[in-house]
């Protein structure tokens, strides 16, 4: 057997993998995006752009989407970053692994179950009868977007919390020495050198969380009371409710397409970012 | 039969009916999640479970149900598997919509399933549902049944279904904030939302009931299809949607946390809310609205015929069905059950209405679940 063979054989798992379970379905969402809903529902093959010129009818959960995935992507990282930063940097080595298992526990119990625990947390009876008793009165957290927001950072906290901590760990001691010797202050130093050091781990935090976020219809349908409509609850409905499986597909590829544009300027960007800052590197 | 861990399994029968109950009662969870099958996911996971066959014919170890939520005794499912053998896998639907597509898009692995009234003719059409033999059904008196509530199981002269239940679709309010001044009419649910309701209504994430009580306010039929009449409805749900509290056929937590006031509502859902807490109070809108009639069925392609007919048989026996009423509250069409039934239950206004209150009421029709005009409104409300 040639390399080359081998490299083939190597890489057959994952190619077939890829081919079966994404080329295959991805291509069949493509066909039916240009064909018609059967009469009780369903998909009948046809030619027609009538679906993709029909794509203004979701354009509310289009822009709920682009508006709340980036939000939350934002707000878990203001929330992890911290977070990464404190279990990295400034823990007990003794400590670390029990911290970081803490940190995954919550991935032992379902998303769902978790997401649906918070309909209490966040209901009359949960956080705003607290609130009442310190005689703040009246607080409405269930069925808004802000509790979309907030099951949205704990979902995917995280997520966002294991990149950038091990960006932190691999972080050179002698490069914050360095620049302590070189008279910086420590929150210079952190922003000179700490914080683009781990710019790679936020990124890819960010573009898990993102991703992820952009497809979500959990969260905004159980925390969210049917009012916060995500992309993913408009392919729910779609597809188990009214059975428009033509429609449904051009929204999902509509929805991947702006998910592929979109990632591609983010990674442009953040490497352009990344070789702006070779400064600092001394590796 | 009686051998030595015939306890244990008992009890951890028990301990999975609790889970089941306790995970999966709630109509929207599993209508966004599609995740009914996780109490499927137990059952298969435990084929040790099964008892000695008692039956006279073996119909093999499982007999898979897709069912709406808070809608079985499940010790009626537990008799059923001590009698026969085969453990009852239960699958909990949202909507009947989402029933169909599970259908529609094959190999659903149900052997019986229960389809509304409105669905039958569609499933029928689609040749997704098997017709049904009647010898293999001997509990099945149809002379017993109210045709009302049974003829939408024959189609074109053959039997497809079986009736279940019936049951209305009017709205549960907490009568402790209404100053006094009762709801009656749909015309009071959409105008009271916008006063002194306001933020604590909740509607159906269904368009058939949804949109089919905002017709009743302006007087229309609840099945209209008509282009401007539907237009009336979505102005006014639009129009009431900055005031509503949630869109979700999950309306039970809300309404017994205080959260929400007033909600669209089932029959079984408005007694088990009155019954822990008498303030909540069932009221048909006198307009009209939906009565409704469900059915047990069986789909193309059982994996397991025999134990399908089993367990319908099984359910249509009226000592098994009266357990059934007086666990759920849903009222039955079959006189040989209700002769079973206690007075308080058949004289209950909220299981059985008044004569007057149910003619009003209206059938939802074929053409209403199909219909892509009204999904598409309540995706544009919803979105809105």
């Amino acid at each position: 057997m040639t390399q080359r063979e081998r490299n083939w054989l190597l890489v057959a798992p994952a190619g077939a993998w890829f081919l079966v379970m994404l080329v295959l379905p991805l291509s069949v969402v493509f066909i039916f995006s240009f064909g018609e809903r059967g009469a009780a529902g369903g998909y009948v093959p046809a030619f027609t752009f009538e679906q993709y010129a029909n794509l203004p009818a979701r354009l509310t959960a289009f822009k709920n989407t682009m508006i709340l995935a980036p939000l939350g992507t934002l707000a878990a990282m203001l929330i992890a970053y911290p977070l990464a930063y404190q279990l990295a940097v400034r823990t007990d080595p003794k400590w670390k692994n029990i911290l970081l298992v803490l940190v995954i526990v919550p991935f032992w119990t379902s998303i769902l179950i978790r997401s649906y625990a918070w309909i209490f947390l966040l209901g009359g009876r949960g956080i705003p009868a607290l609130l009442g008793t310190f005689g703040i009165e009246g607080v409405r957290l269930i069925y808004t977007p802000f509790a979309v927001l907030i099951g949205i950072v704990y979902g995917y906290l995280p997520l966002m919390v294991f990149p950038i901590y091990v960006a932190l760990d691999r972080l050179d001691n002698r490069l914050l020495e360095a620049s302590s010797d070189l008279g910086a202050r420590p929150l210079a130093t952190f922003f000179k050198v700490t914080l683009p050091l781990s710019i790679p781990g936020v990124a890819t935090g960010c573009m898990l969380v993102f991703i992820l976020l952009m497809g979500e219809f959990l969260i905004p349908a159980l925390l969210g009371g049917g009012k916060v409509f995500f992309v993913g609850n408009a392919l729910v409905d779609l597809f188990l409710q009214s059975r428009n499986w033509a429609f449904g597909s051009a929204v999902a590829f509509t929805l991947i397409v702006i998910m592929l544009v979109t990632v591609t300027i983010y990674m442009r960007l953040i490497a352009r970012l990344q070789t702006g800052r070779d400064d600092v590197s001394v590796m | 039969m009686k051998n030595r861990d015939t306890i244990s399994k008992t009890k951890f029968m028990e301990e999975l009916r609790r889970y089941e109950k306790g995970s999966v009662t709630r109509r929207h969870f599993l209508g966004v999640t599609g995740l009914g099958a996780a109490t499927a996911v137990m059952g298969a996971a435990m084929p040790g479970l099964r008892a000695g066959p008692a039956f006279a014919q073996d119909i093999g170890d499982r007999v898979v149900l897709a069912t709406w939520p808070n809608y079985h005794d499940t010790a009626n499912f537990d008799a059923f598997t001590d009698a026969t053998g085969a453990f009852v896998q239960v699958n909990v639907f949202g909507s009947n919509e989402e029933m169909l597509a599970k259908l529609q898009a094959g190999g659903s692995g149900w052997d019986v399933f229960v389809p509304t009234n409105y669905t039958i003719t569609t499933y029928v059409s689609e040749d997704l549902i098997e017709p049904l033999d009647v010898s293999k059904l001997p509990n099945y008196d149809p002379s017993a049944f109210d045709p009302r509530f049974s003829d939408a199981g024959t189609v074109d002269g053959t039997l497809y279904a079986v009736p279940k239940n019936w049951g209305t679709t009017g709205f549960a309010v907490n009568t402790a904030h209404d100053g006094g001044n009762a709801l009656t009419t749909w015309k009071d649910f959409f105008d009271r939302t916008k006063d002194d309701y306001s933020g604590r209504t909740m509607v159906h994430d269904y368009q058939l009931t949804t949109i089919g009580n905002a017709l009743k306010y302006f007087g229309y039929s609840f099945n209209s299809v008509d282009e401007n009449e539907l237009a009336d409805a979505e102005k006014l749900l639009i129009e009431v949607k900055p005031h509503l509290f949630a869109i979700s056929s999950d309306y039970q937590p809300a309404m017994r946390s205080g959260d929400a006031w007033l909600t669209m509502c089932w029959t079984g859902d408005g007694k088990q809310m009155n019954s822990d807490m008498p303030e909540i109070s069932y009221v048909l809108g006198a307009e009209g609205g939906e009565i409704w009639s469900d059915y047990y069925a069986i789909p193309k392609g059982a994996p397991h015929s025999d134990a399908a007919y089993a367990l319908i048989n099984h359910m249509l026996d009226p000592q098994v069905n009266a357990r059934e009423v007086l666990a759920h509250g849903y009222p039955v069409a079959d006189a040989n059950t209700n002769a079973l039934l206690p007075d308080e239950i058949k004289n209950d206004p909220i299981l059985y209405p008044a004569q007057e209150l149910l003619d009003a009421l209206e059938f939802g029709a074929a053409a209403t679940l199909t219909d892509p005009n009204r999904a598409e409104l309540l995706a544009r409300f919803k979105s809105a």
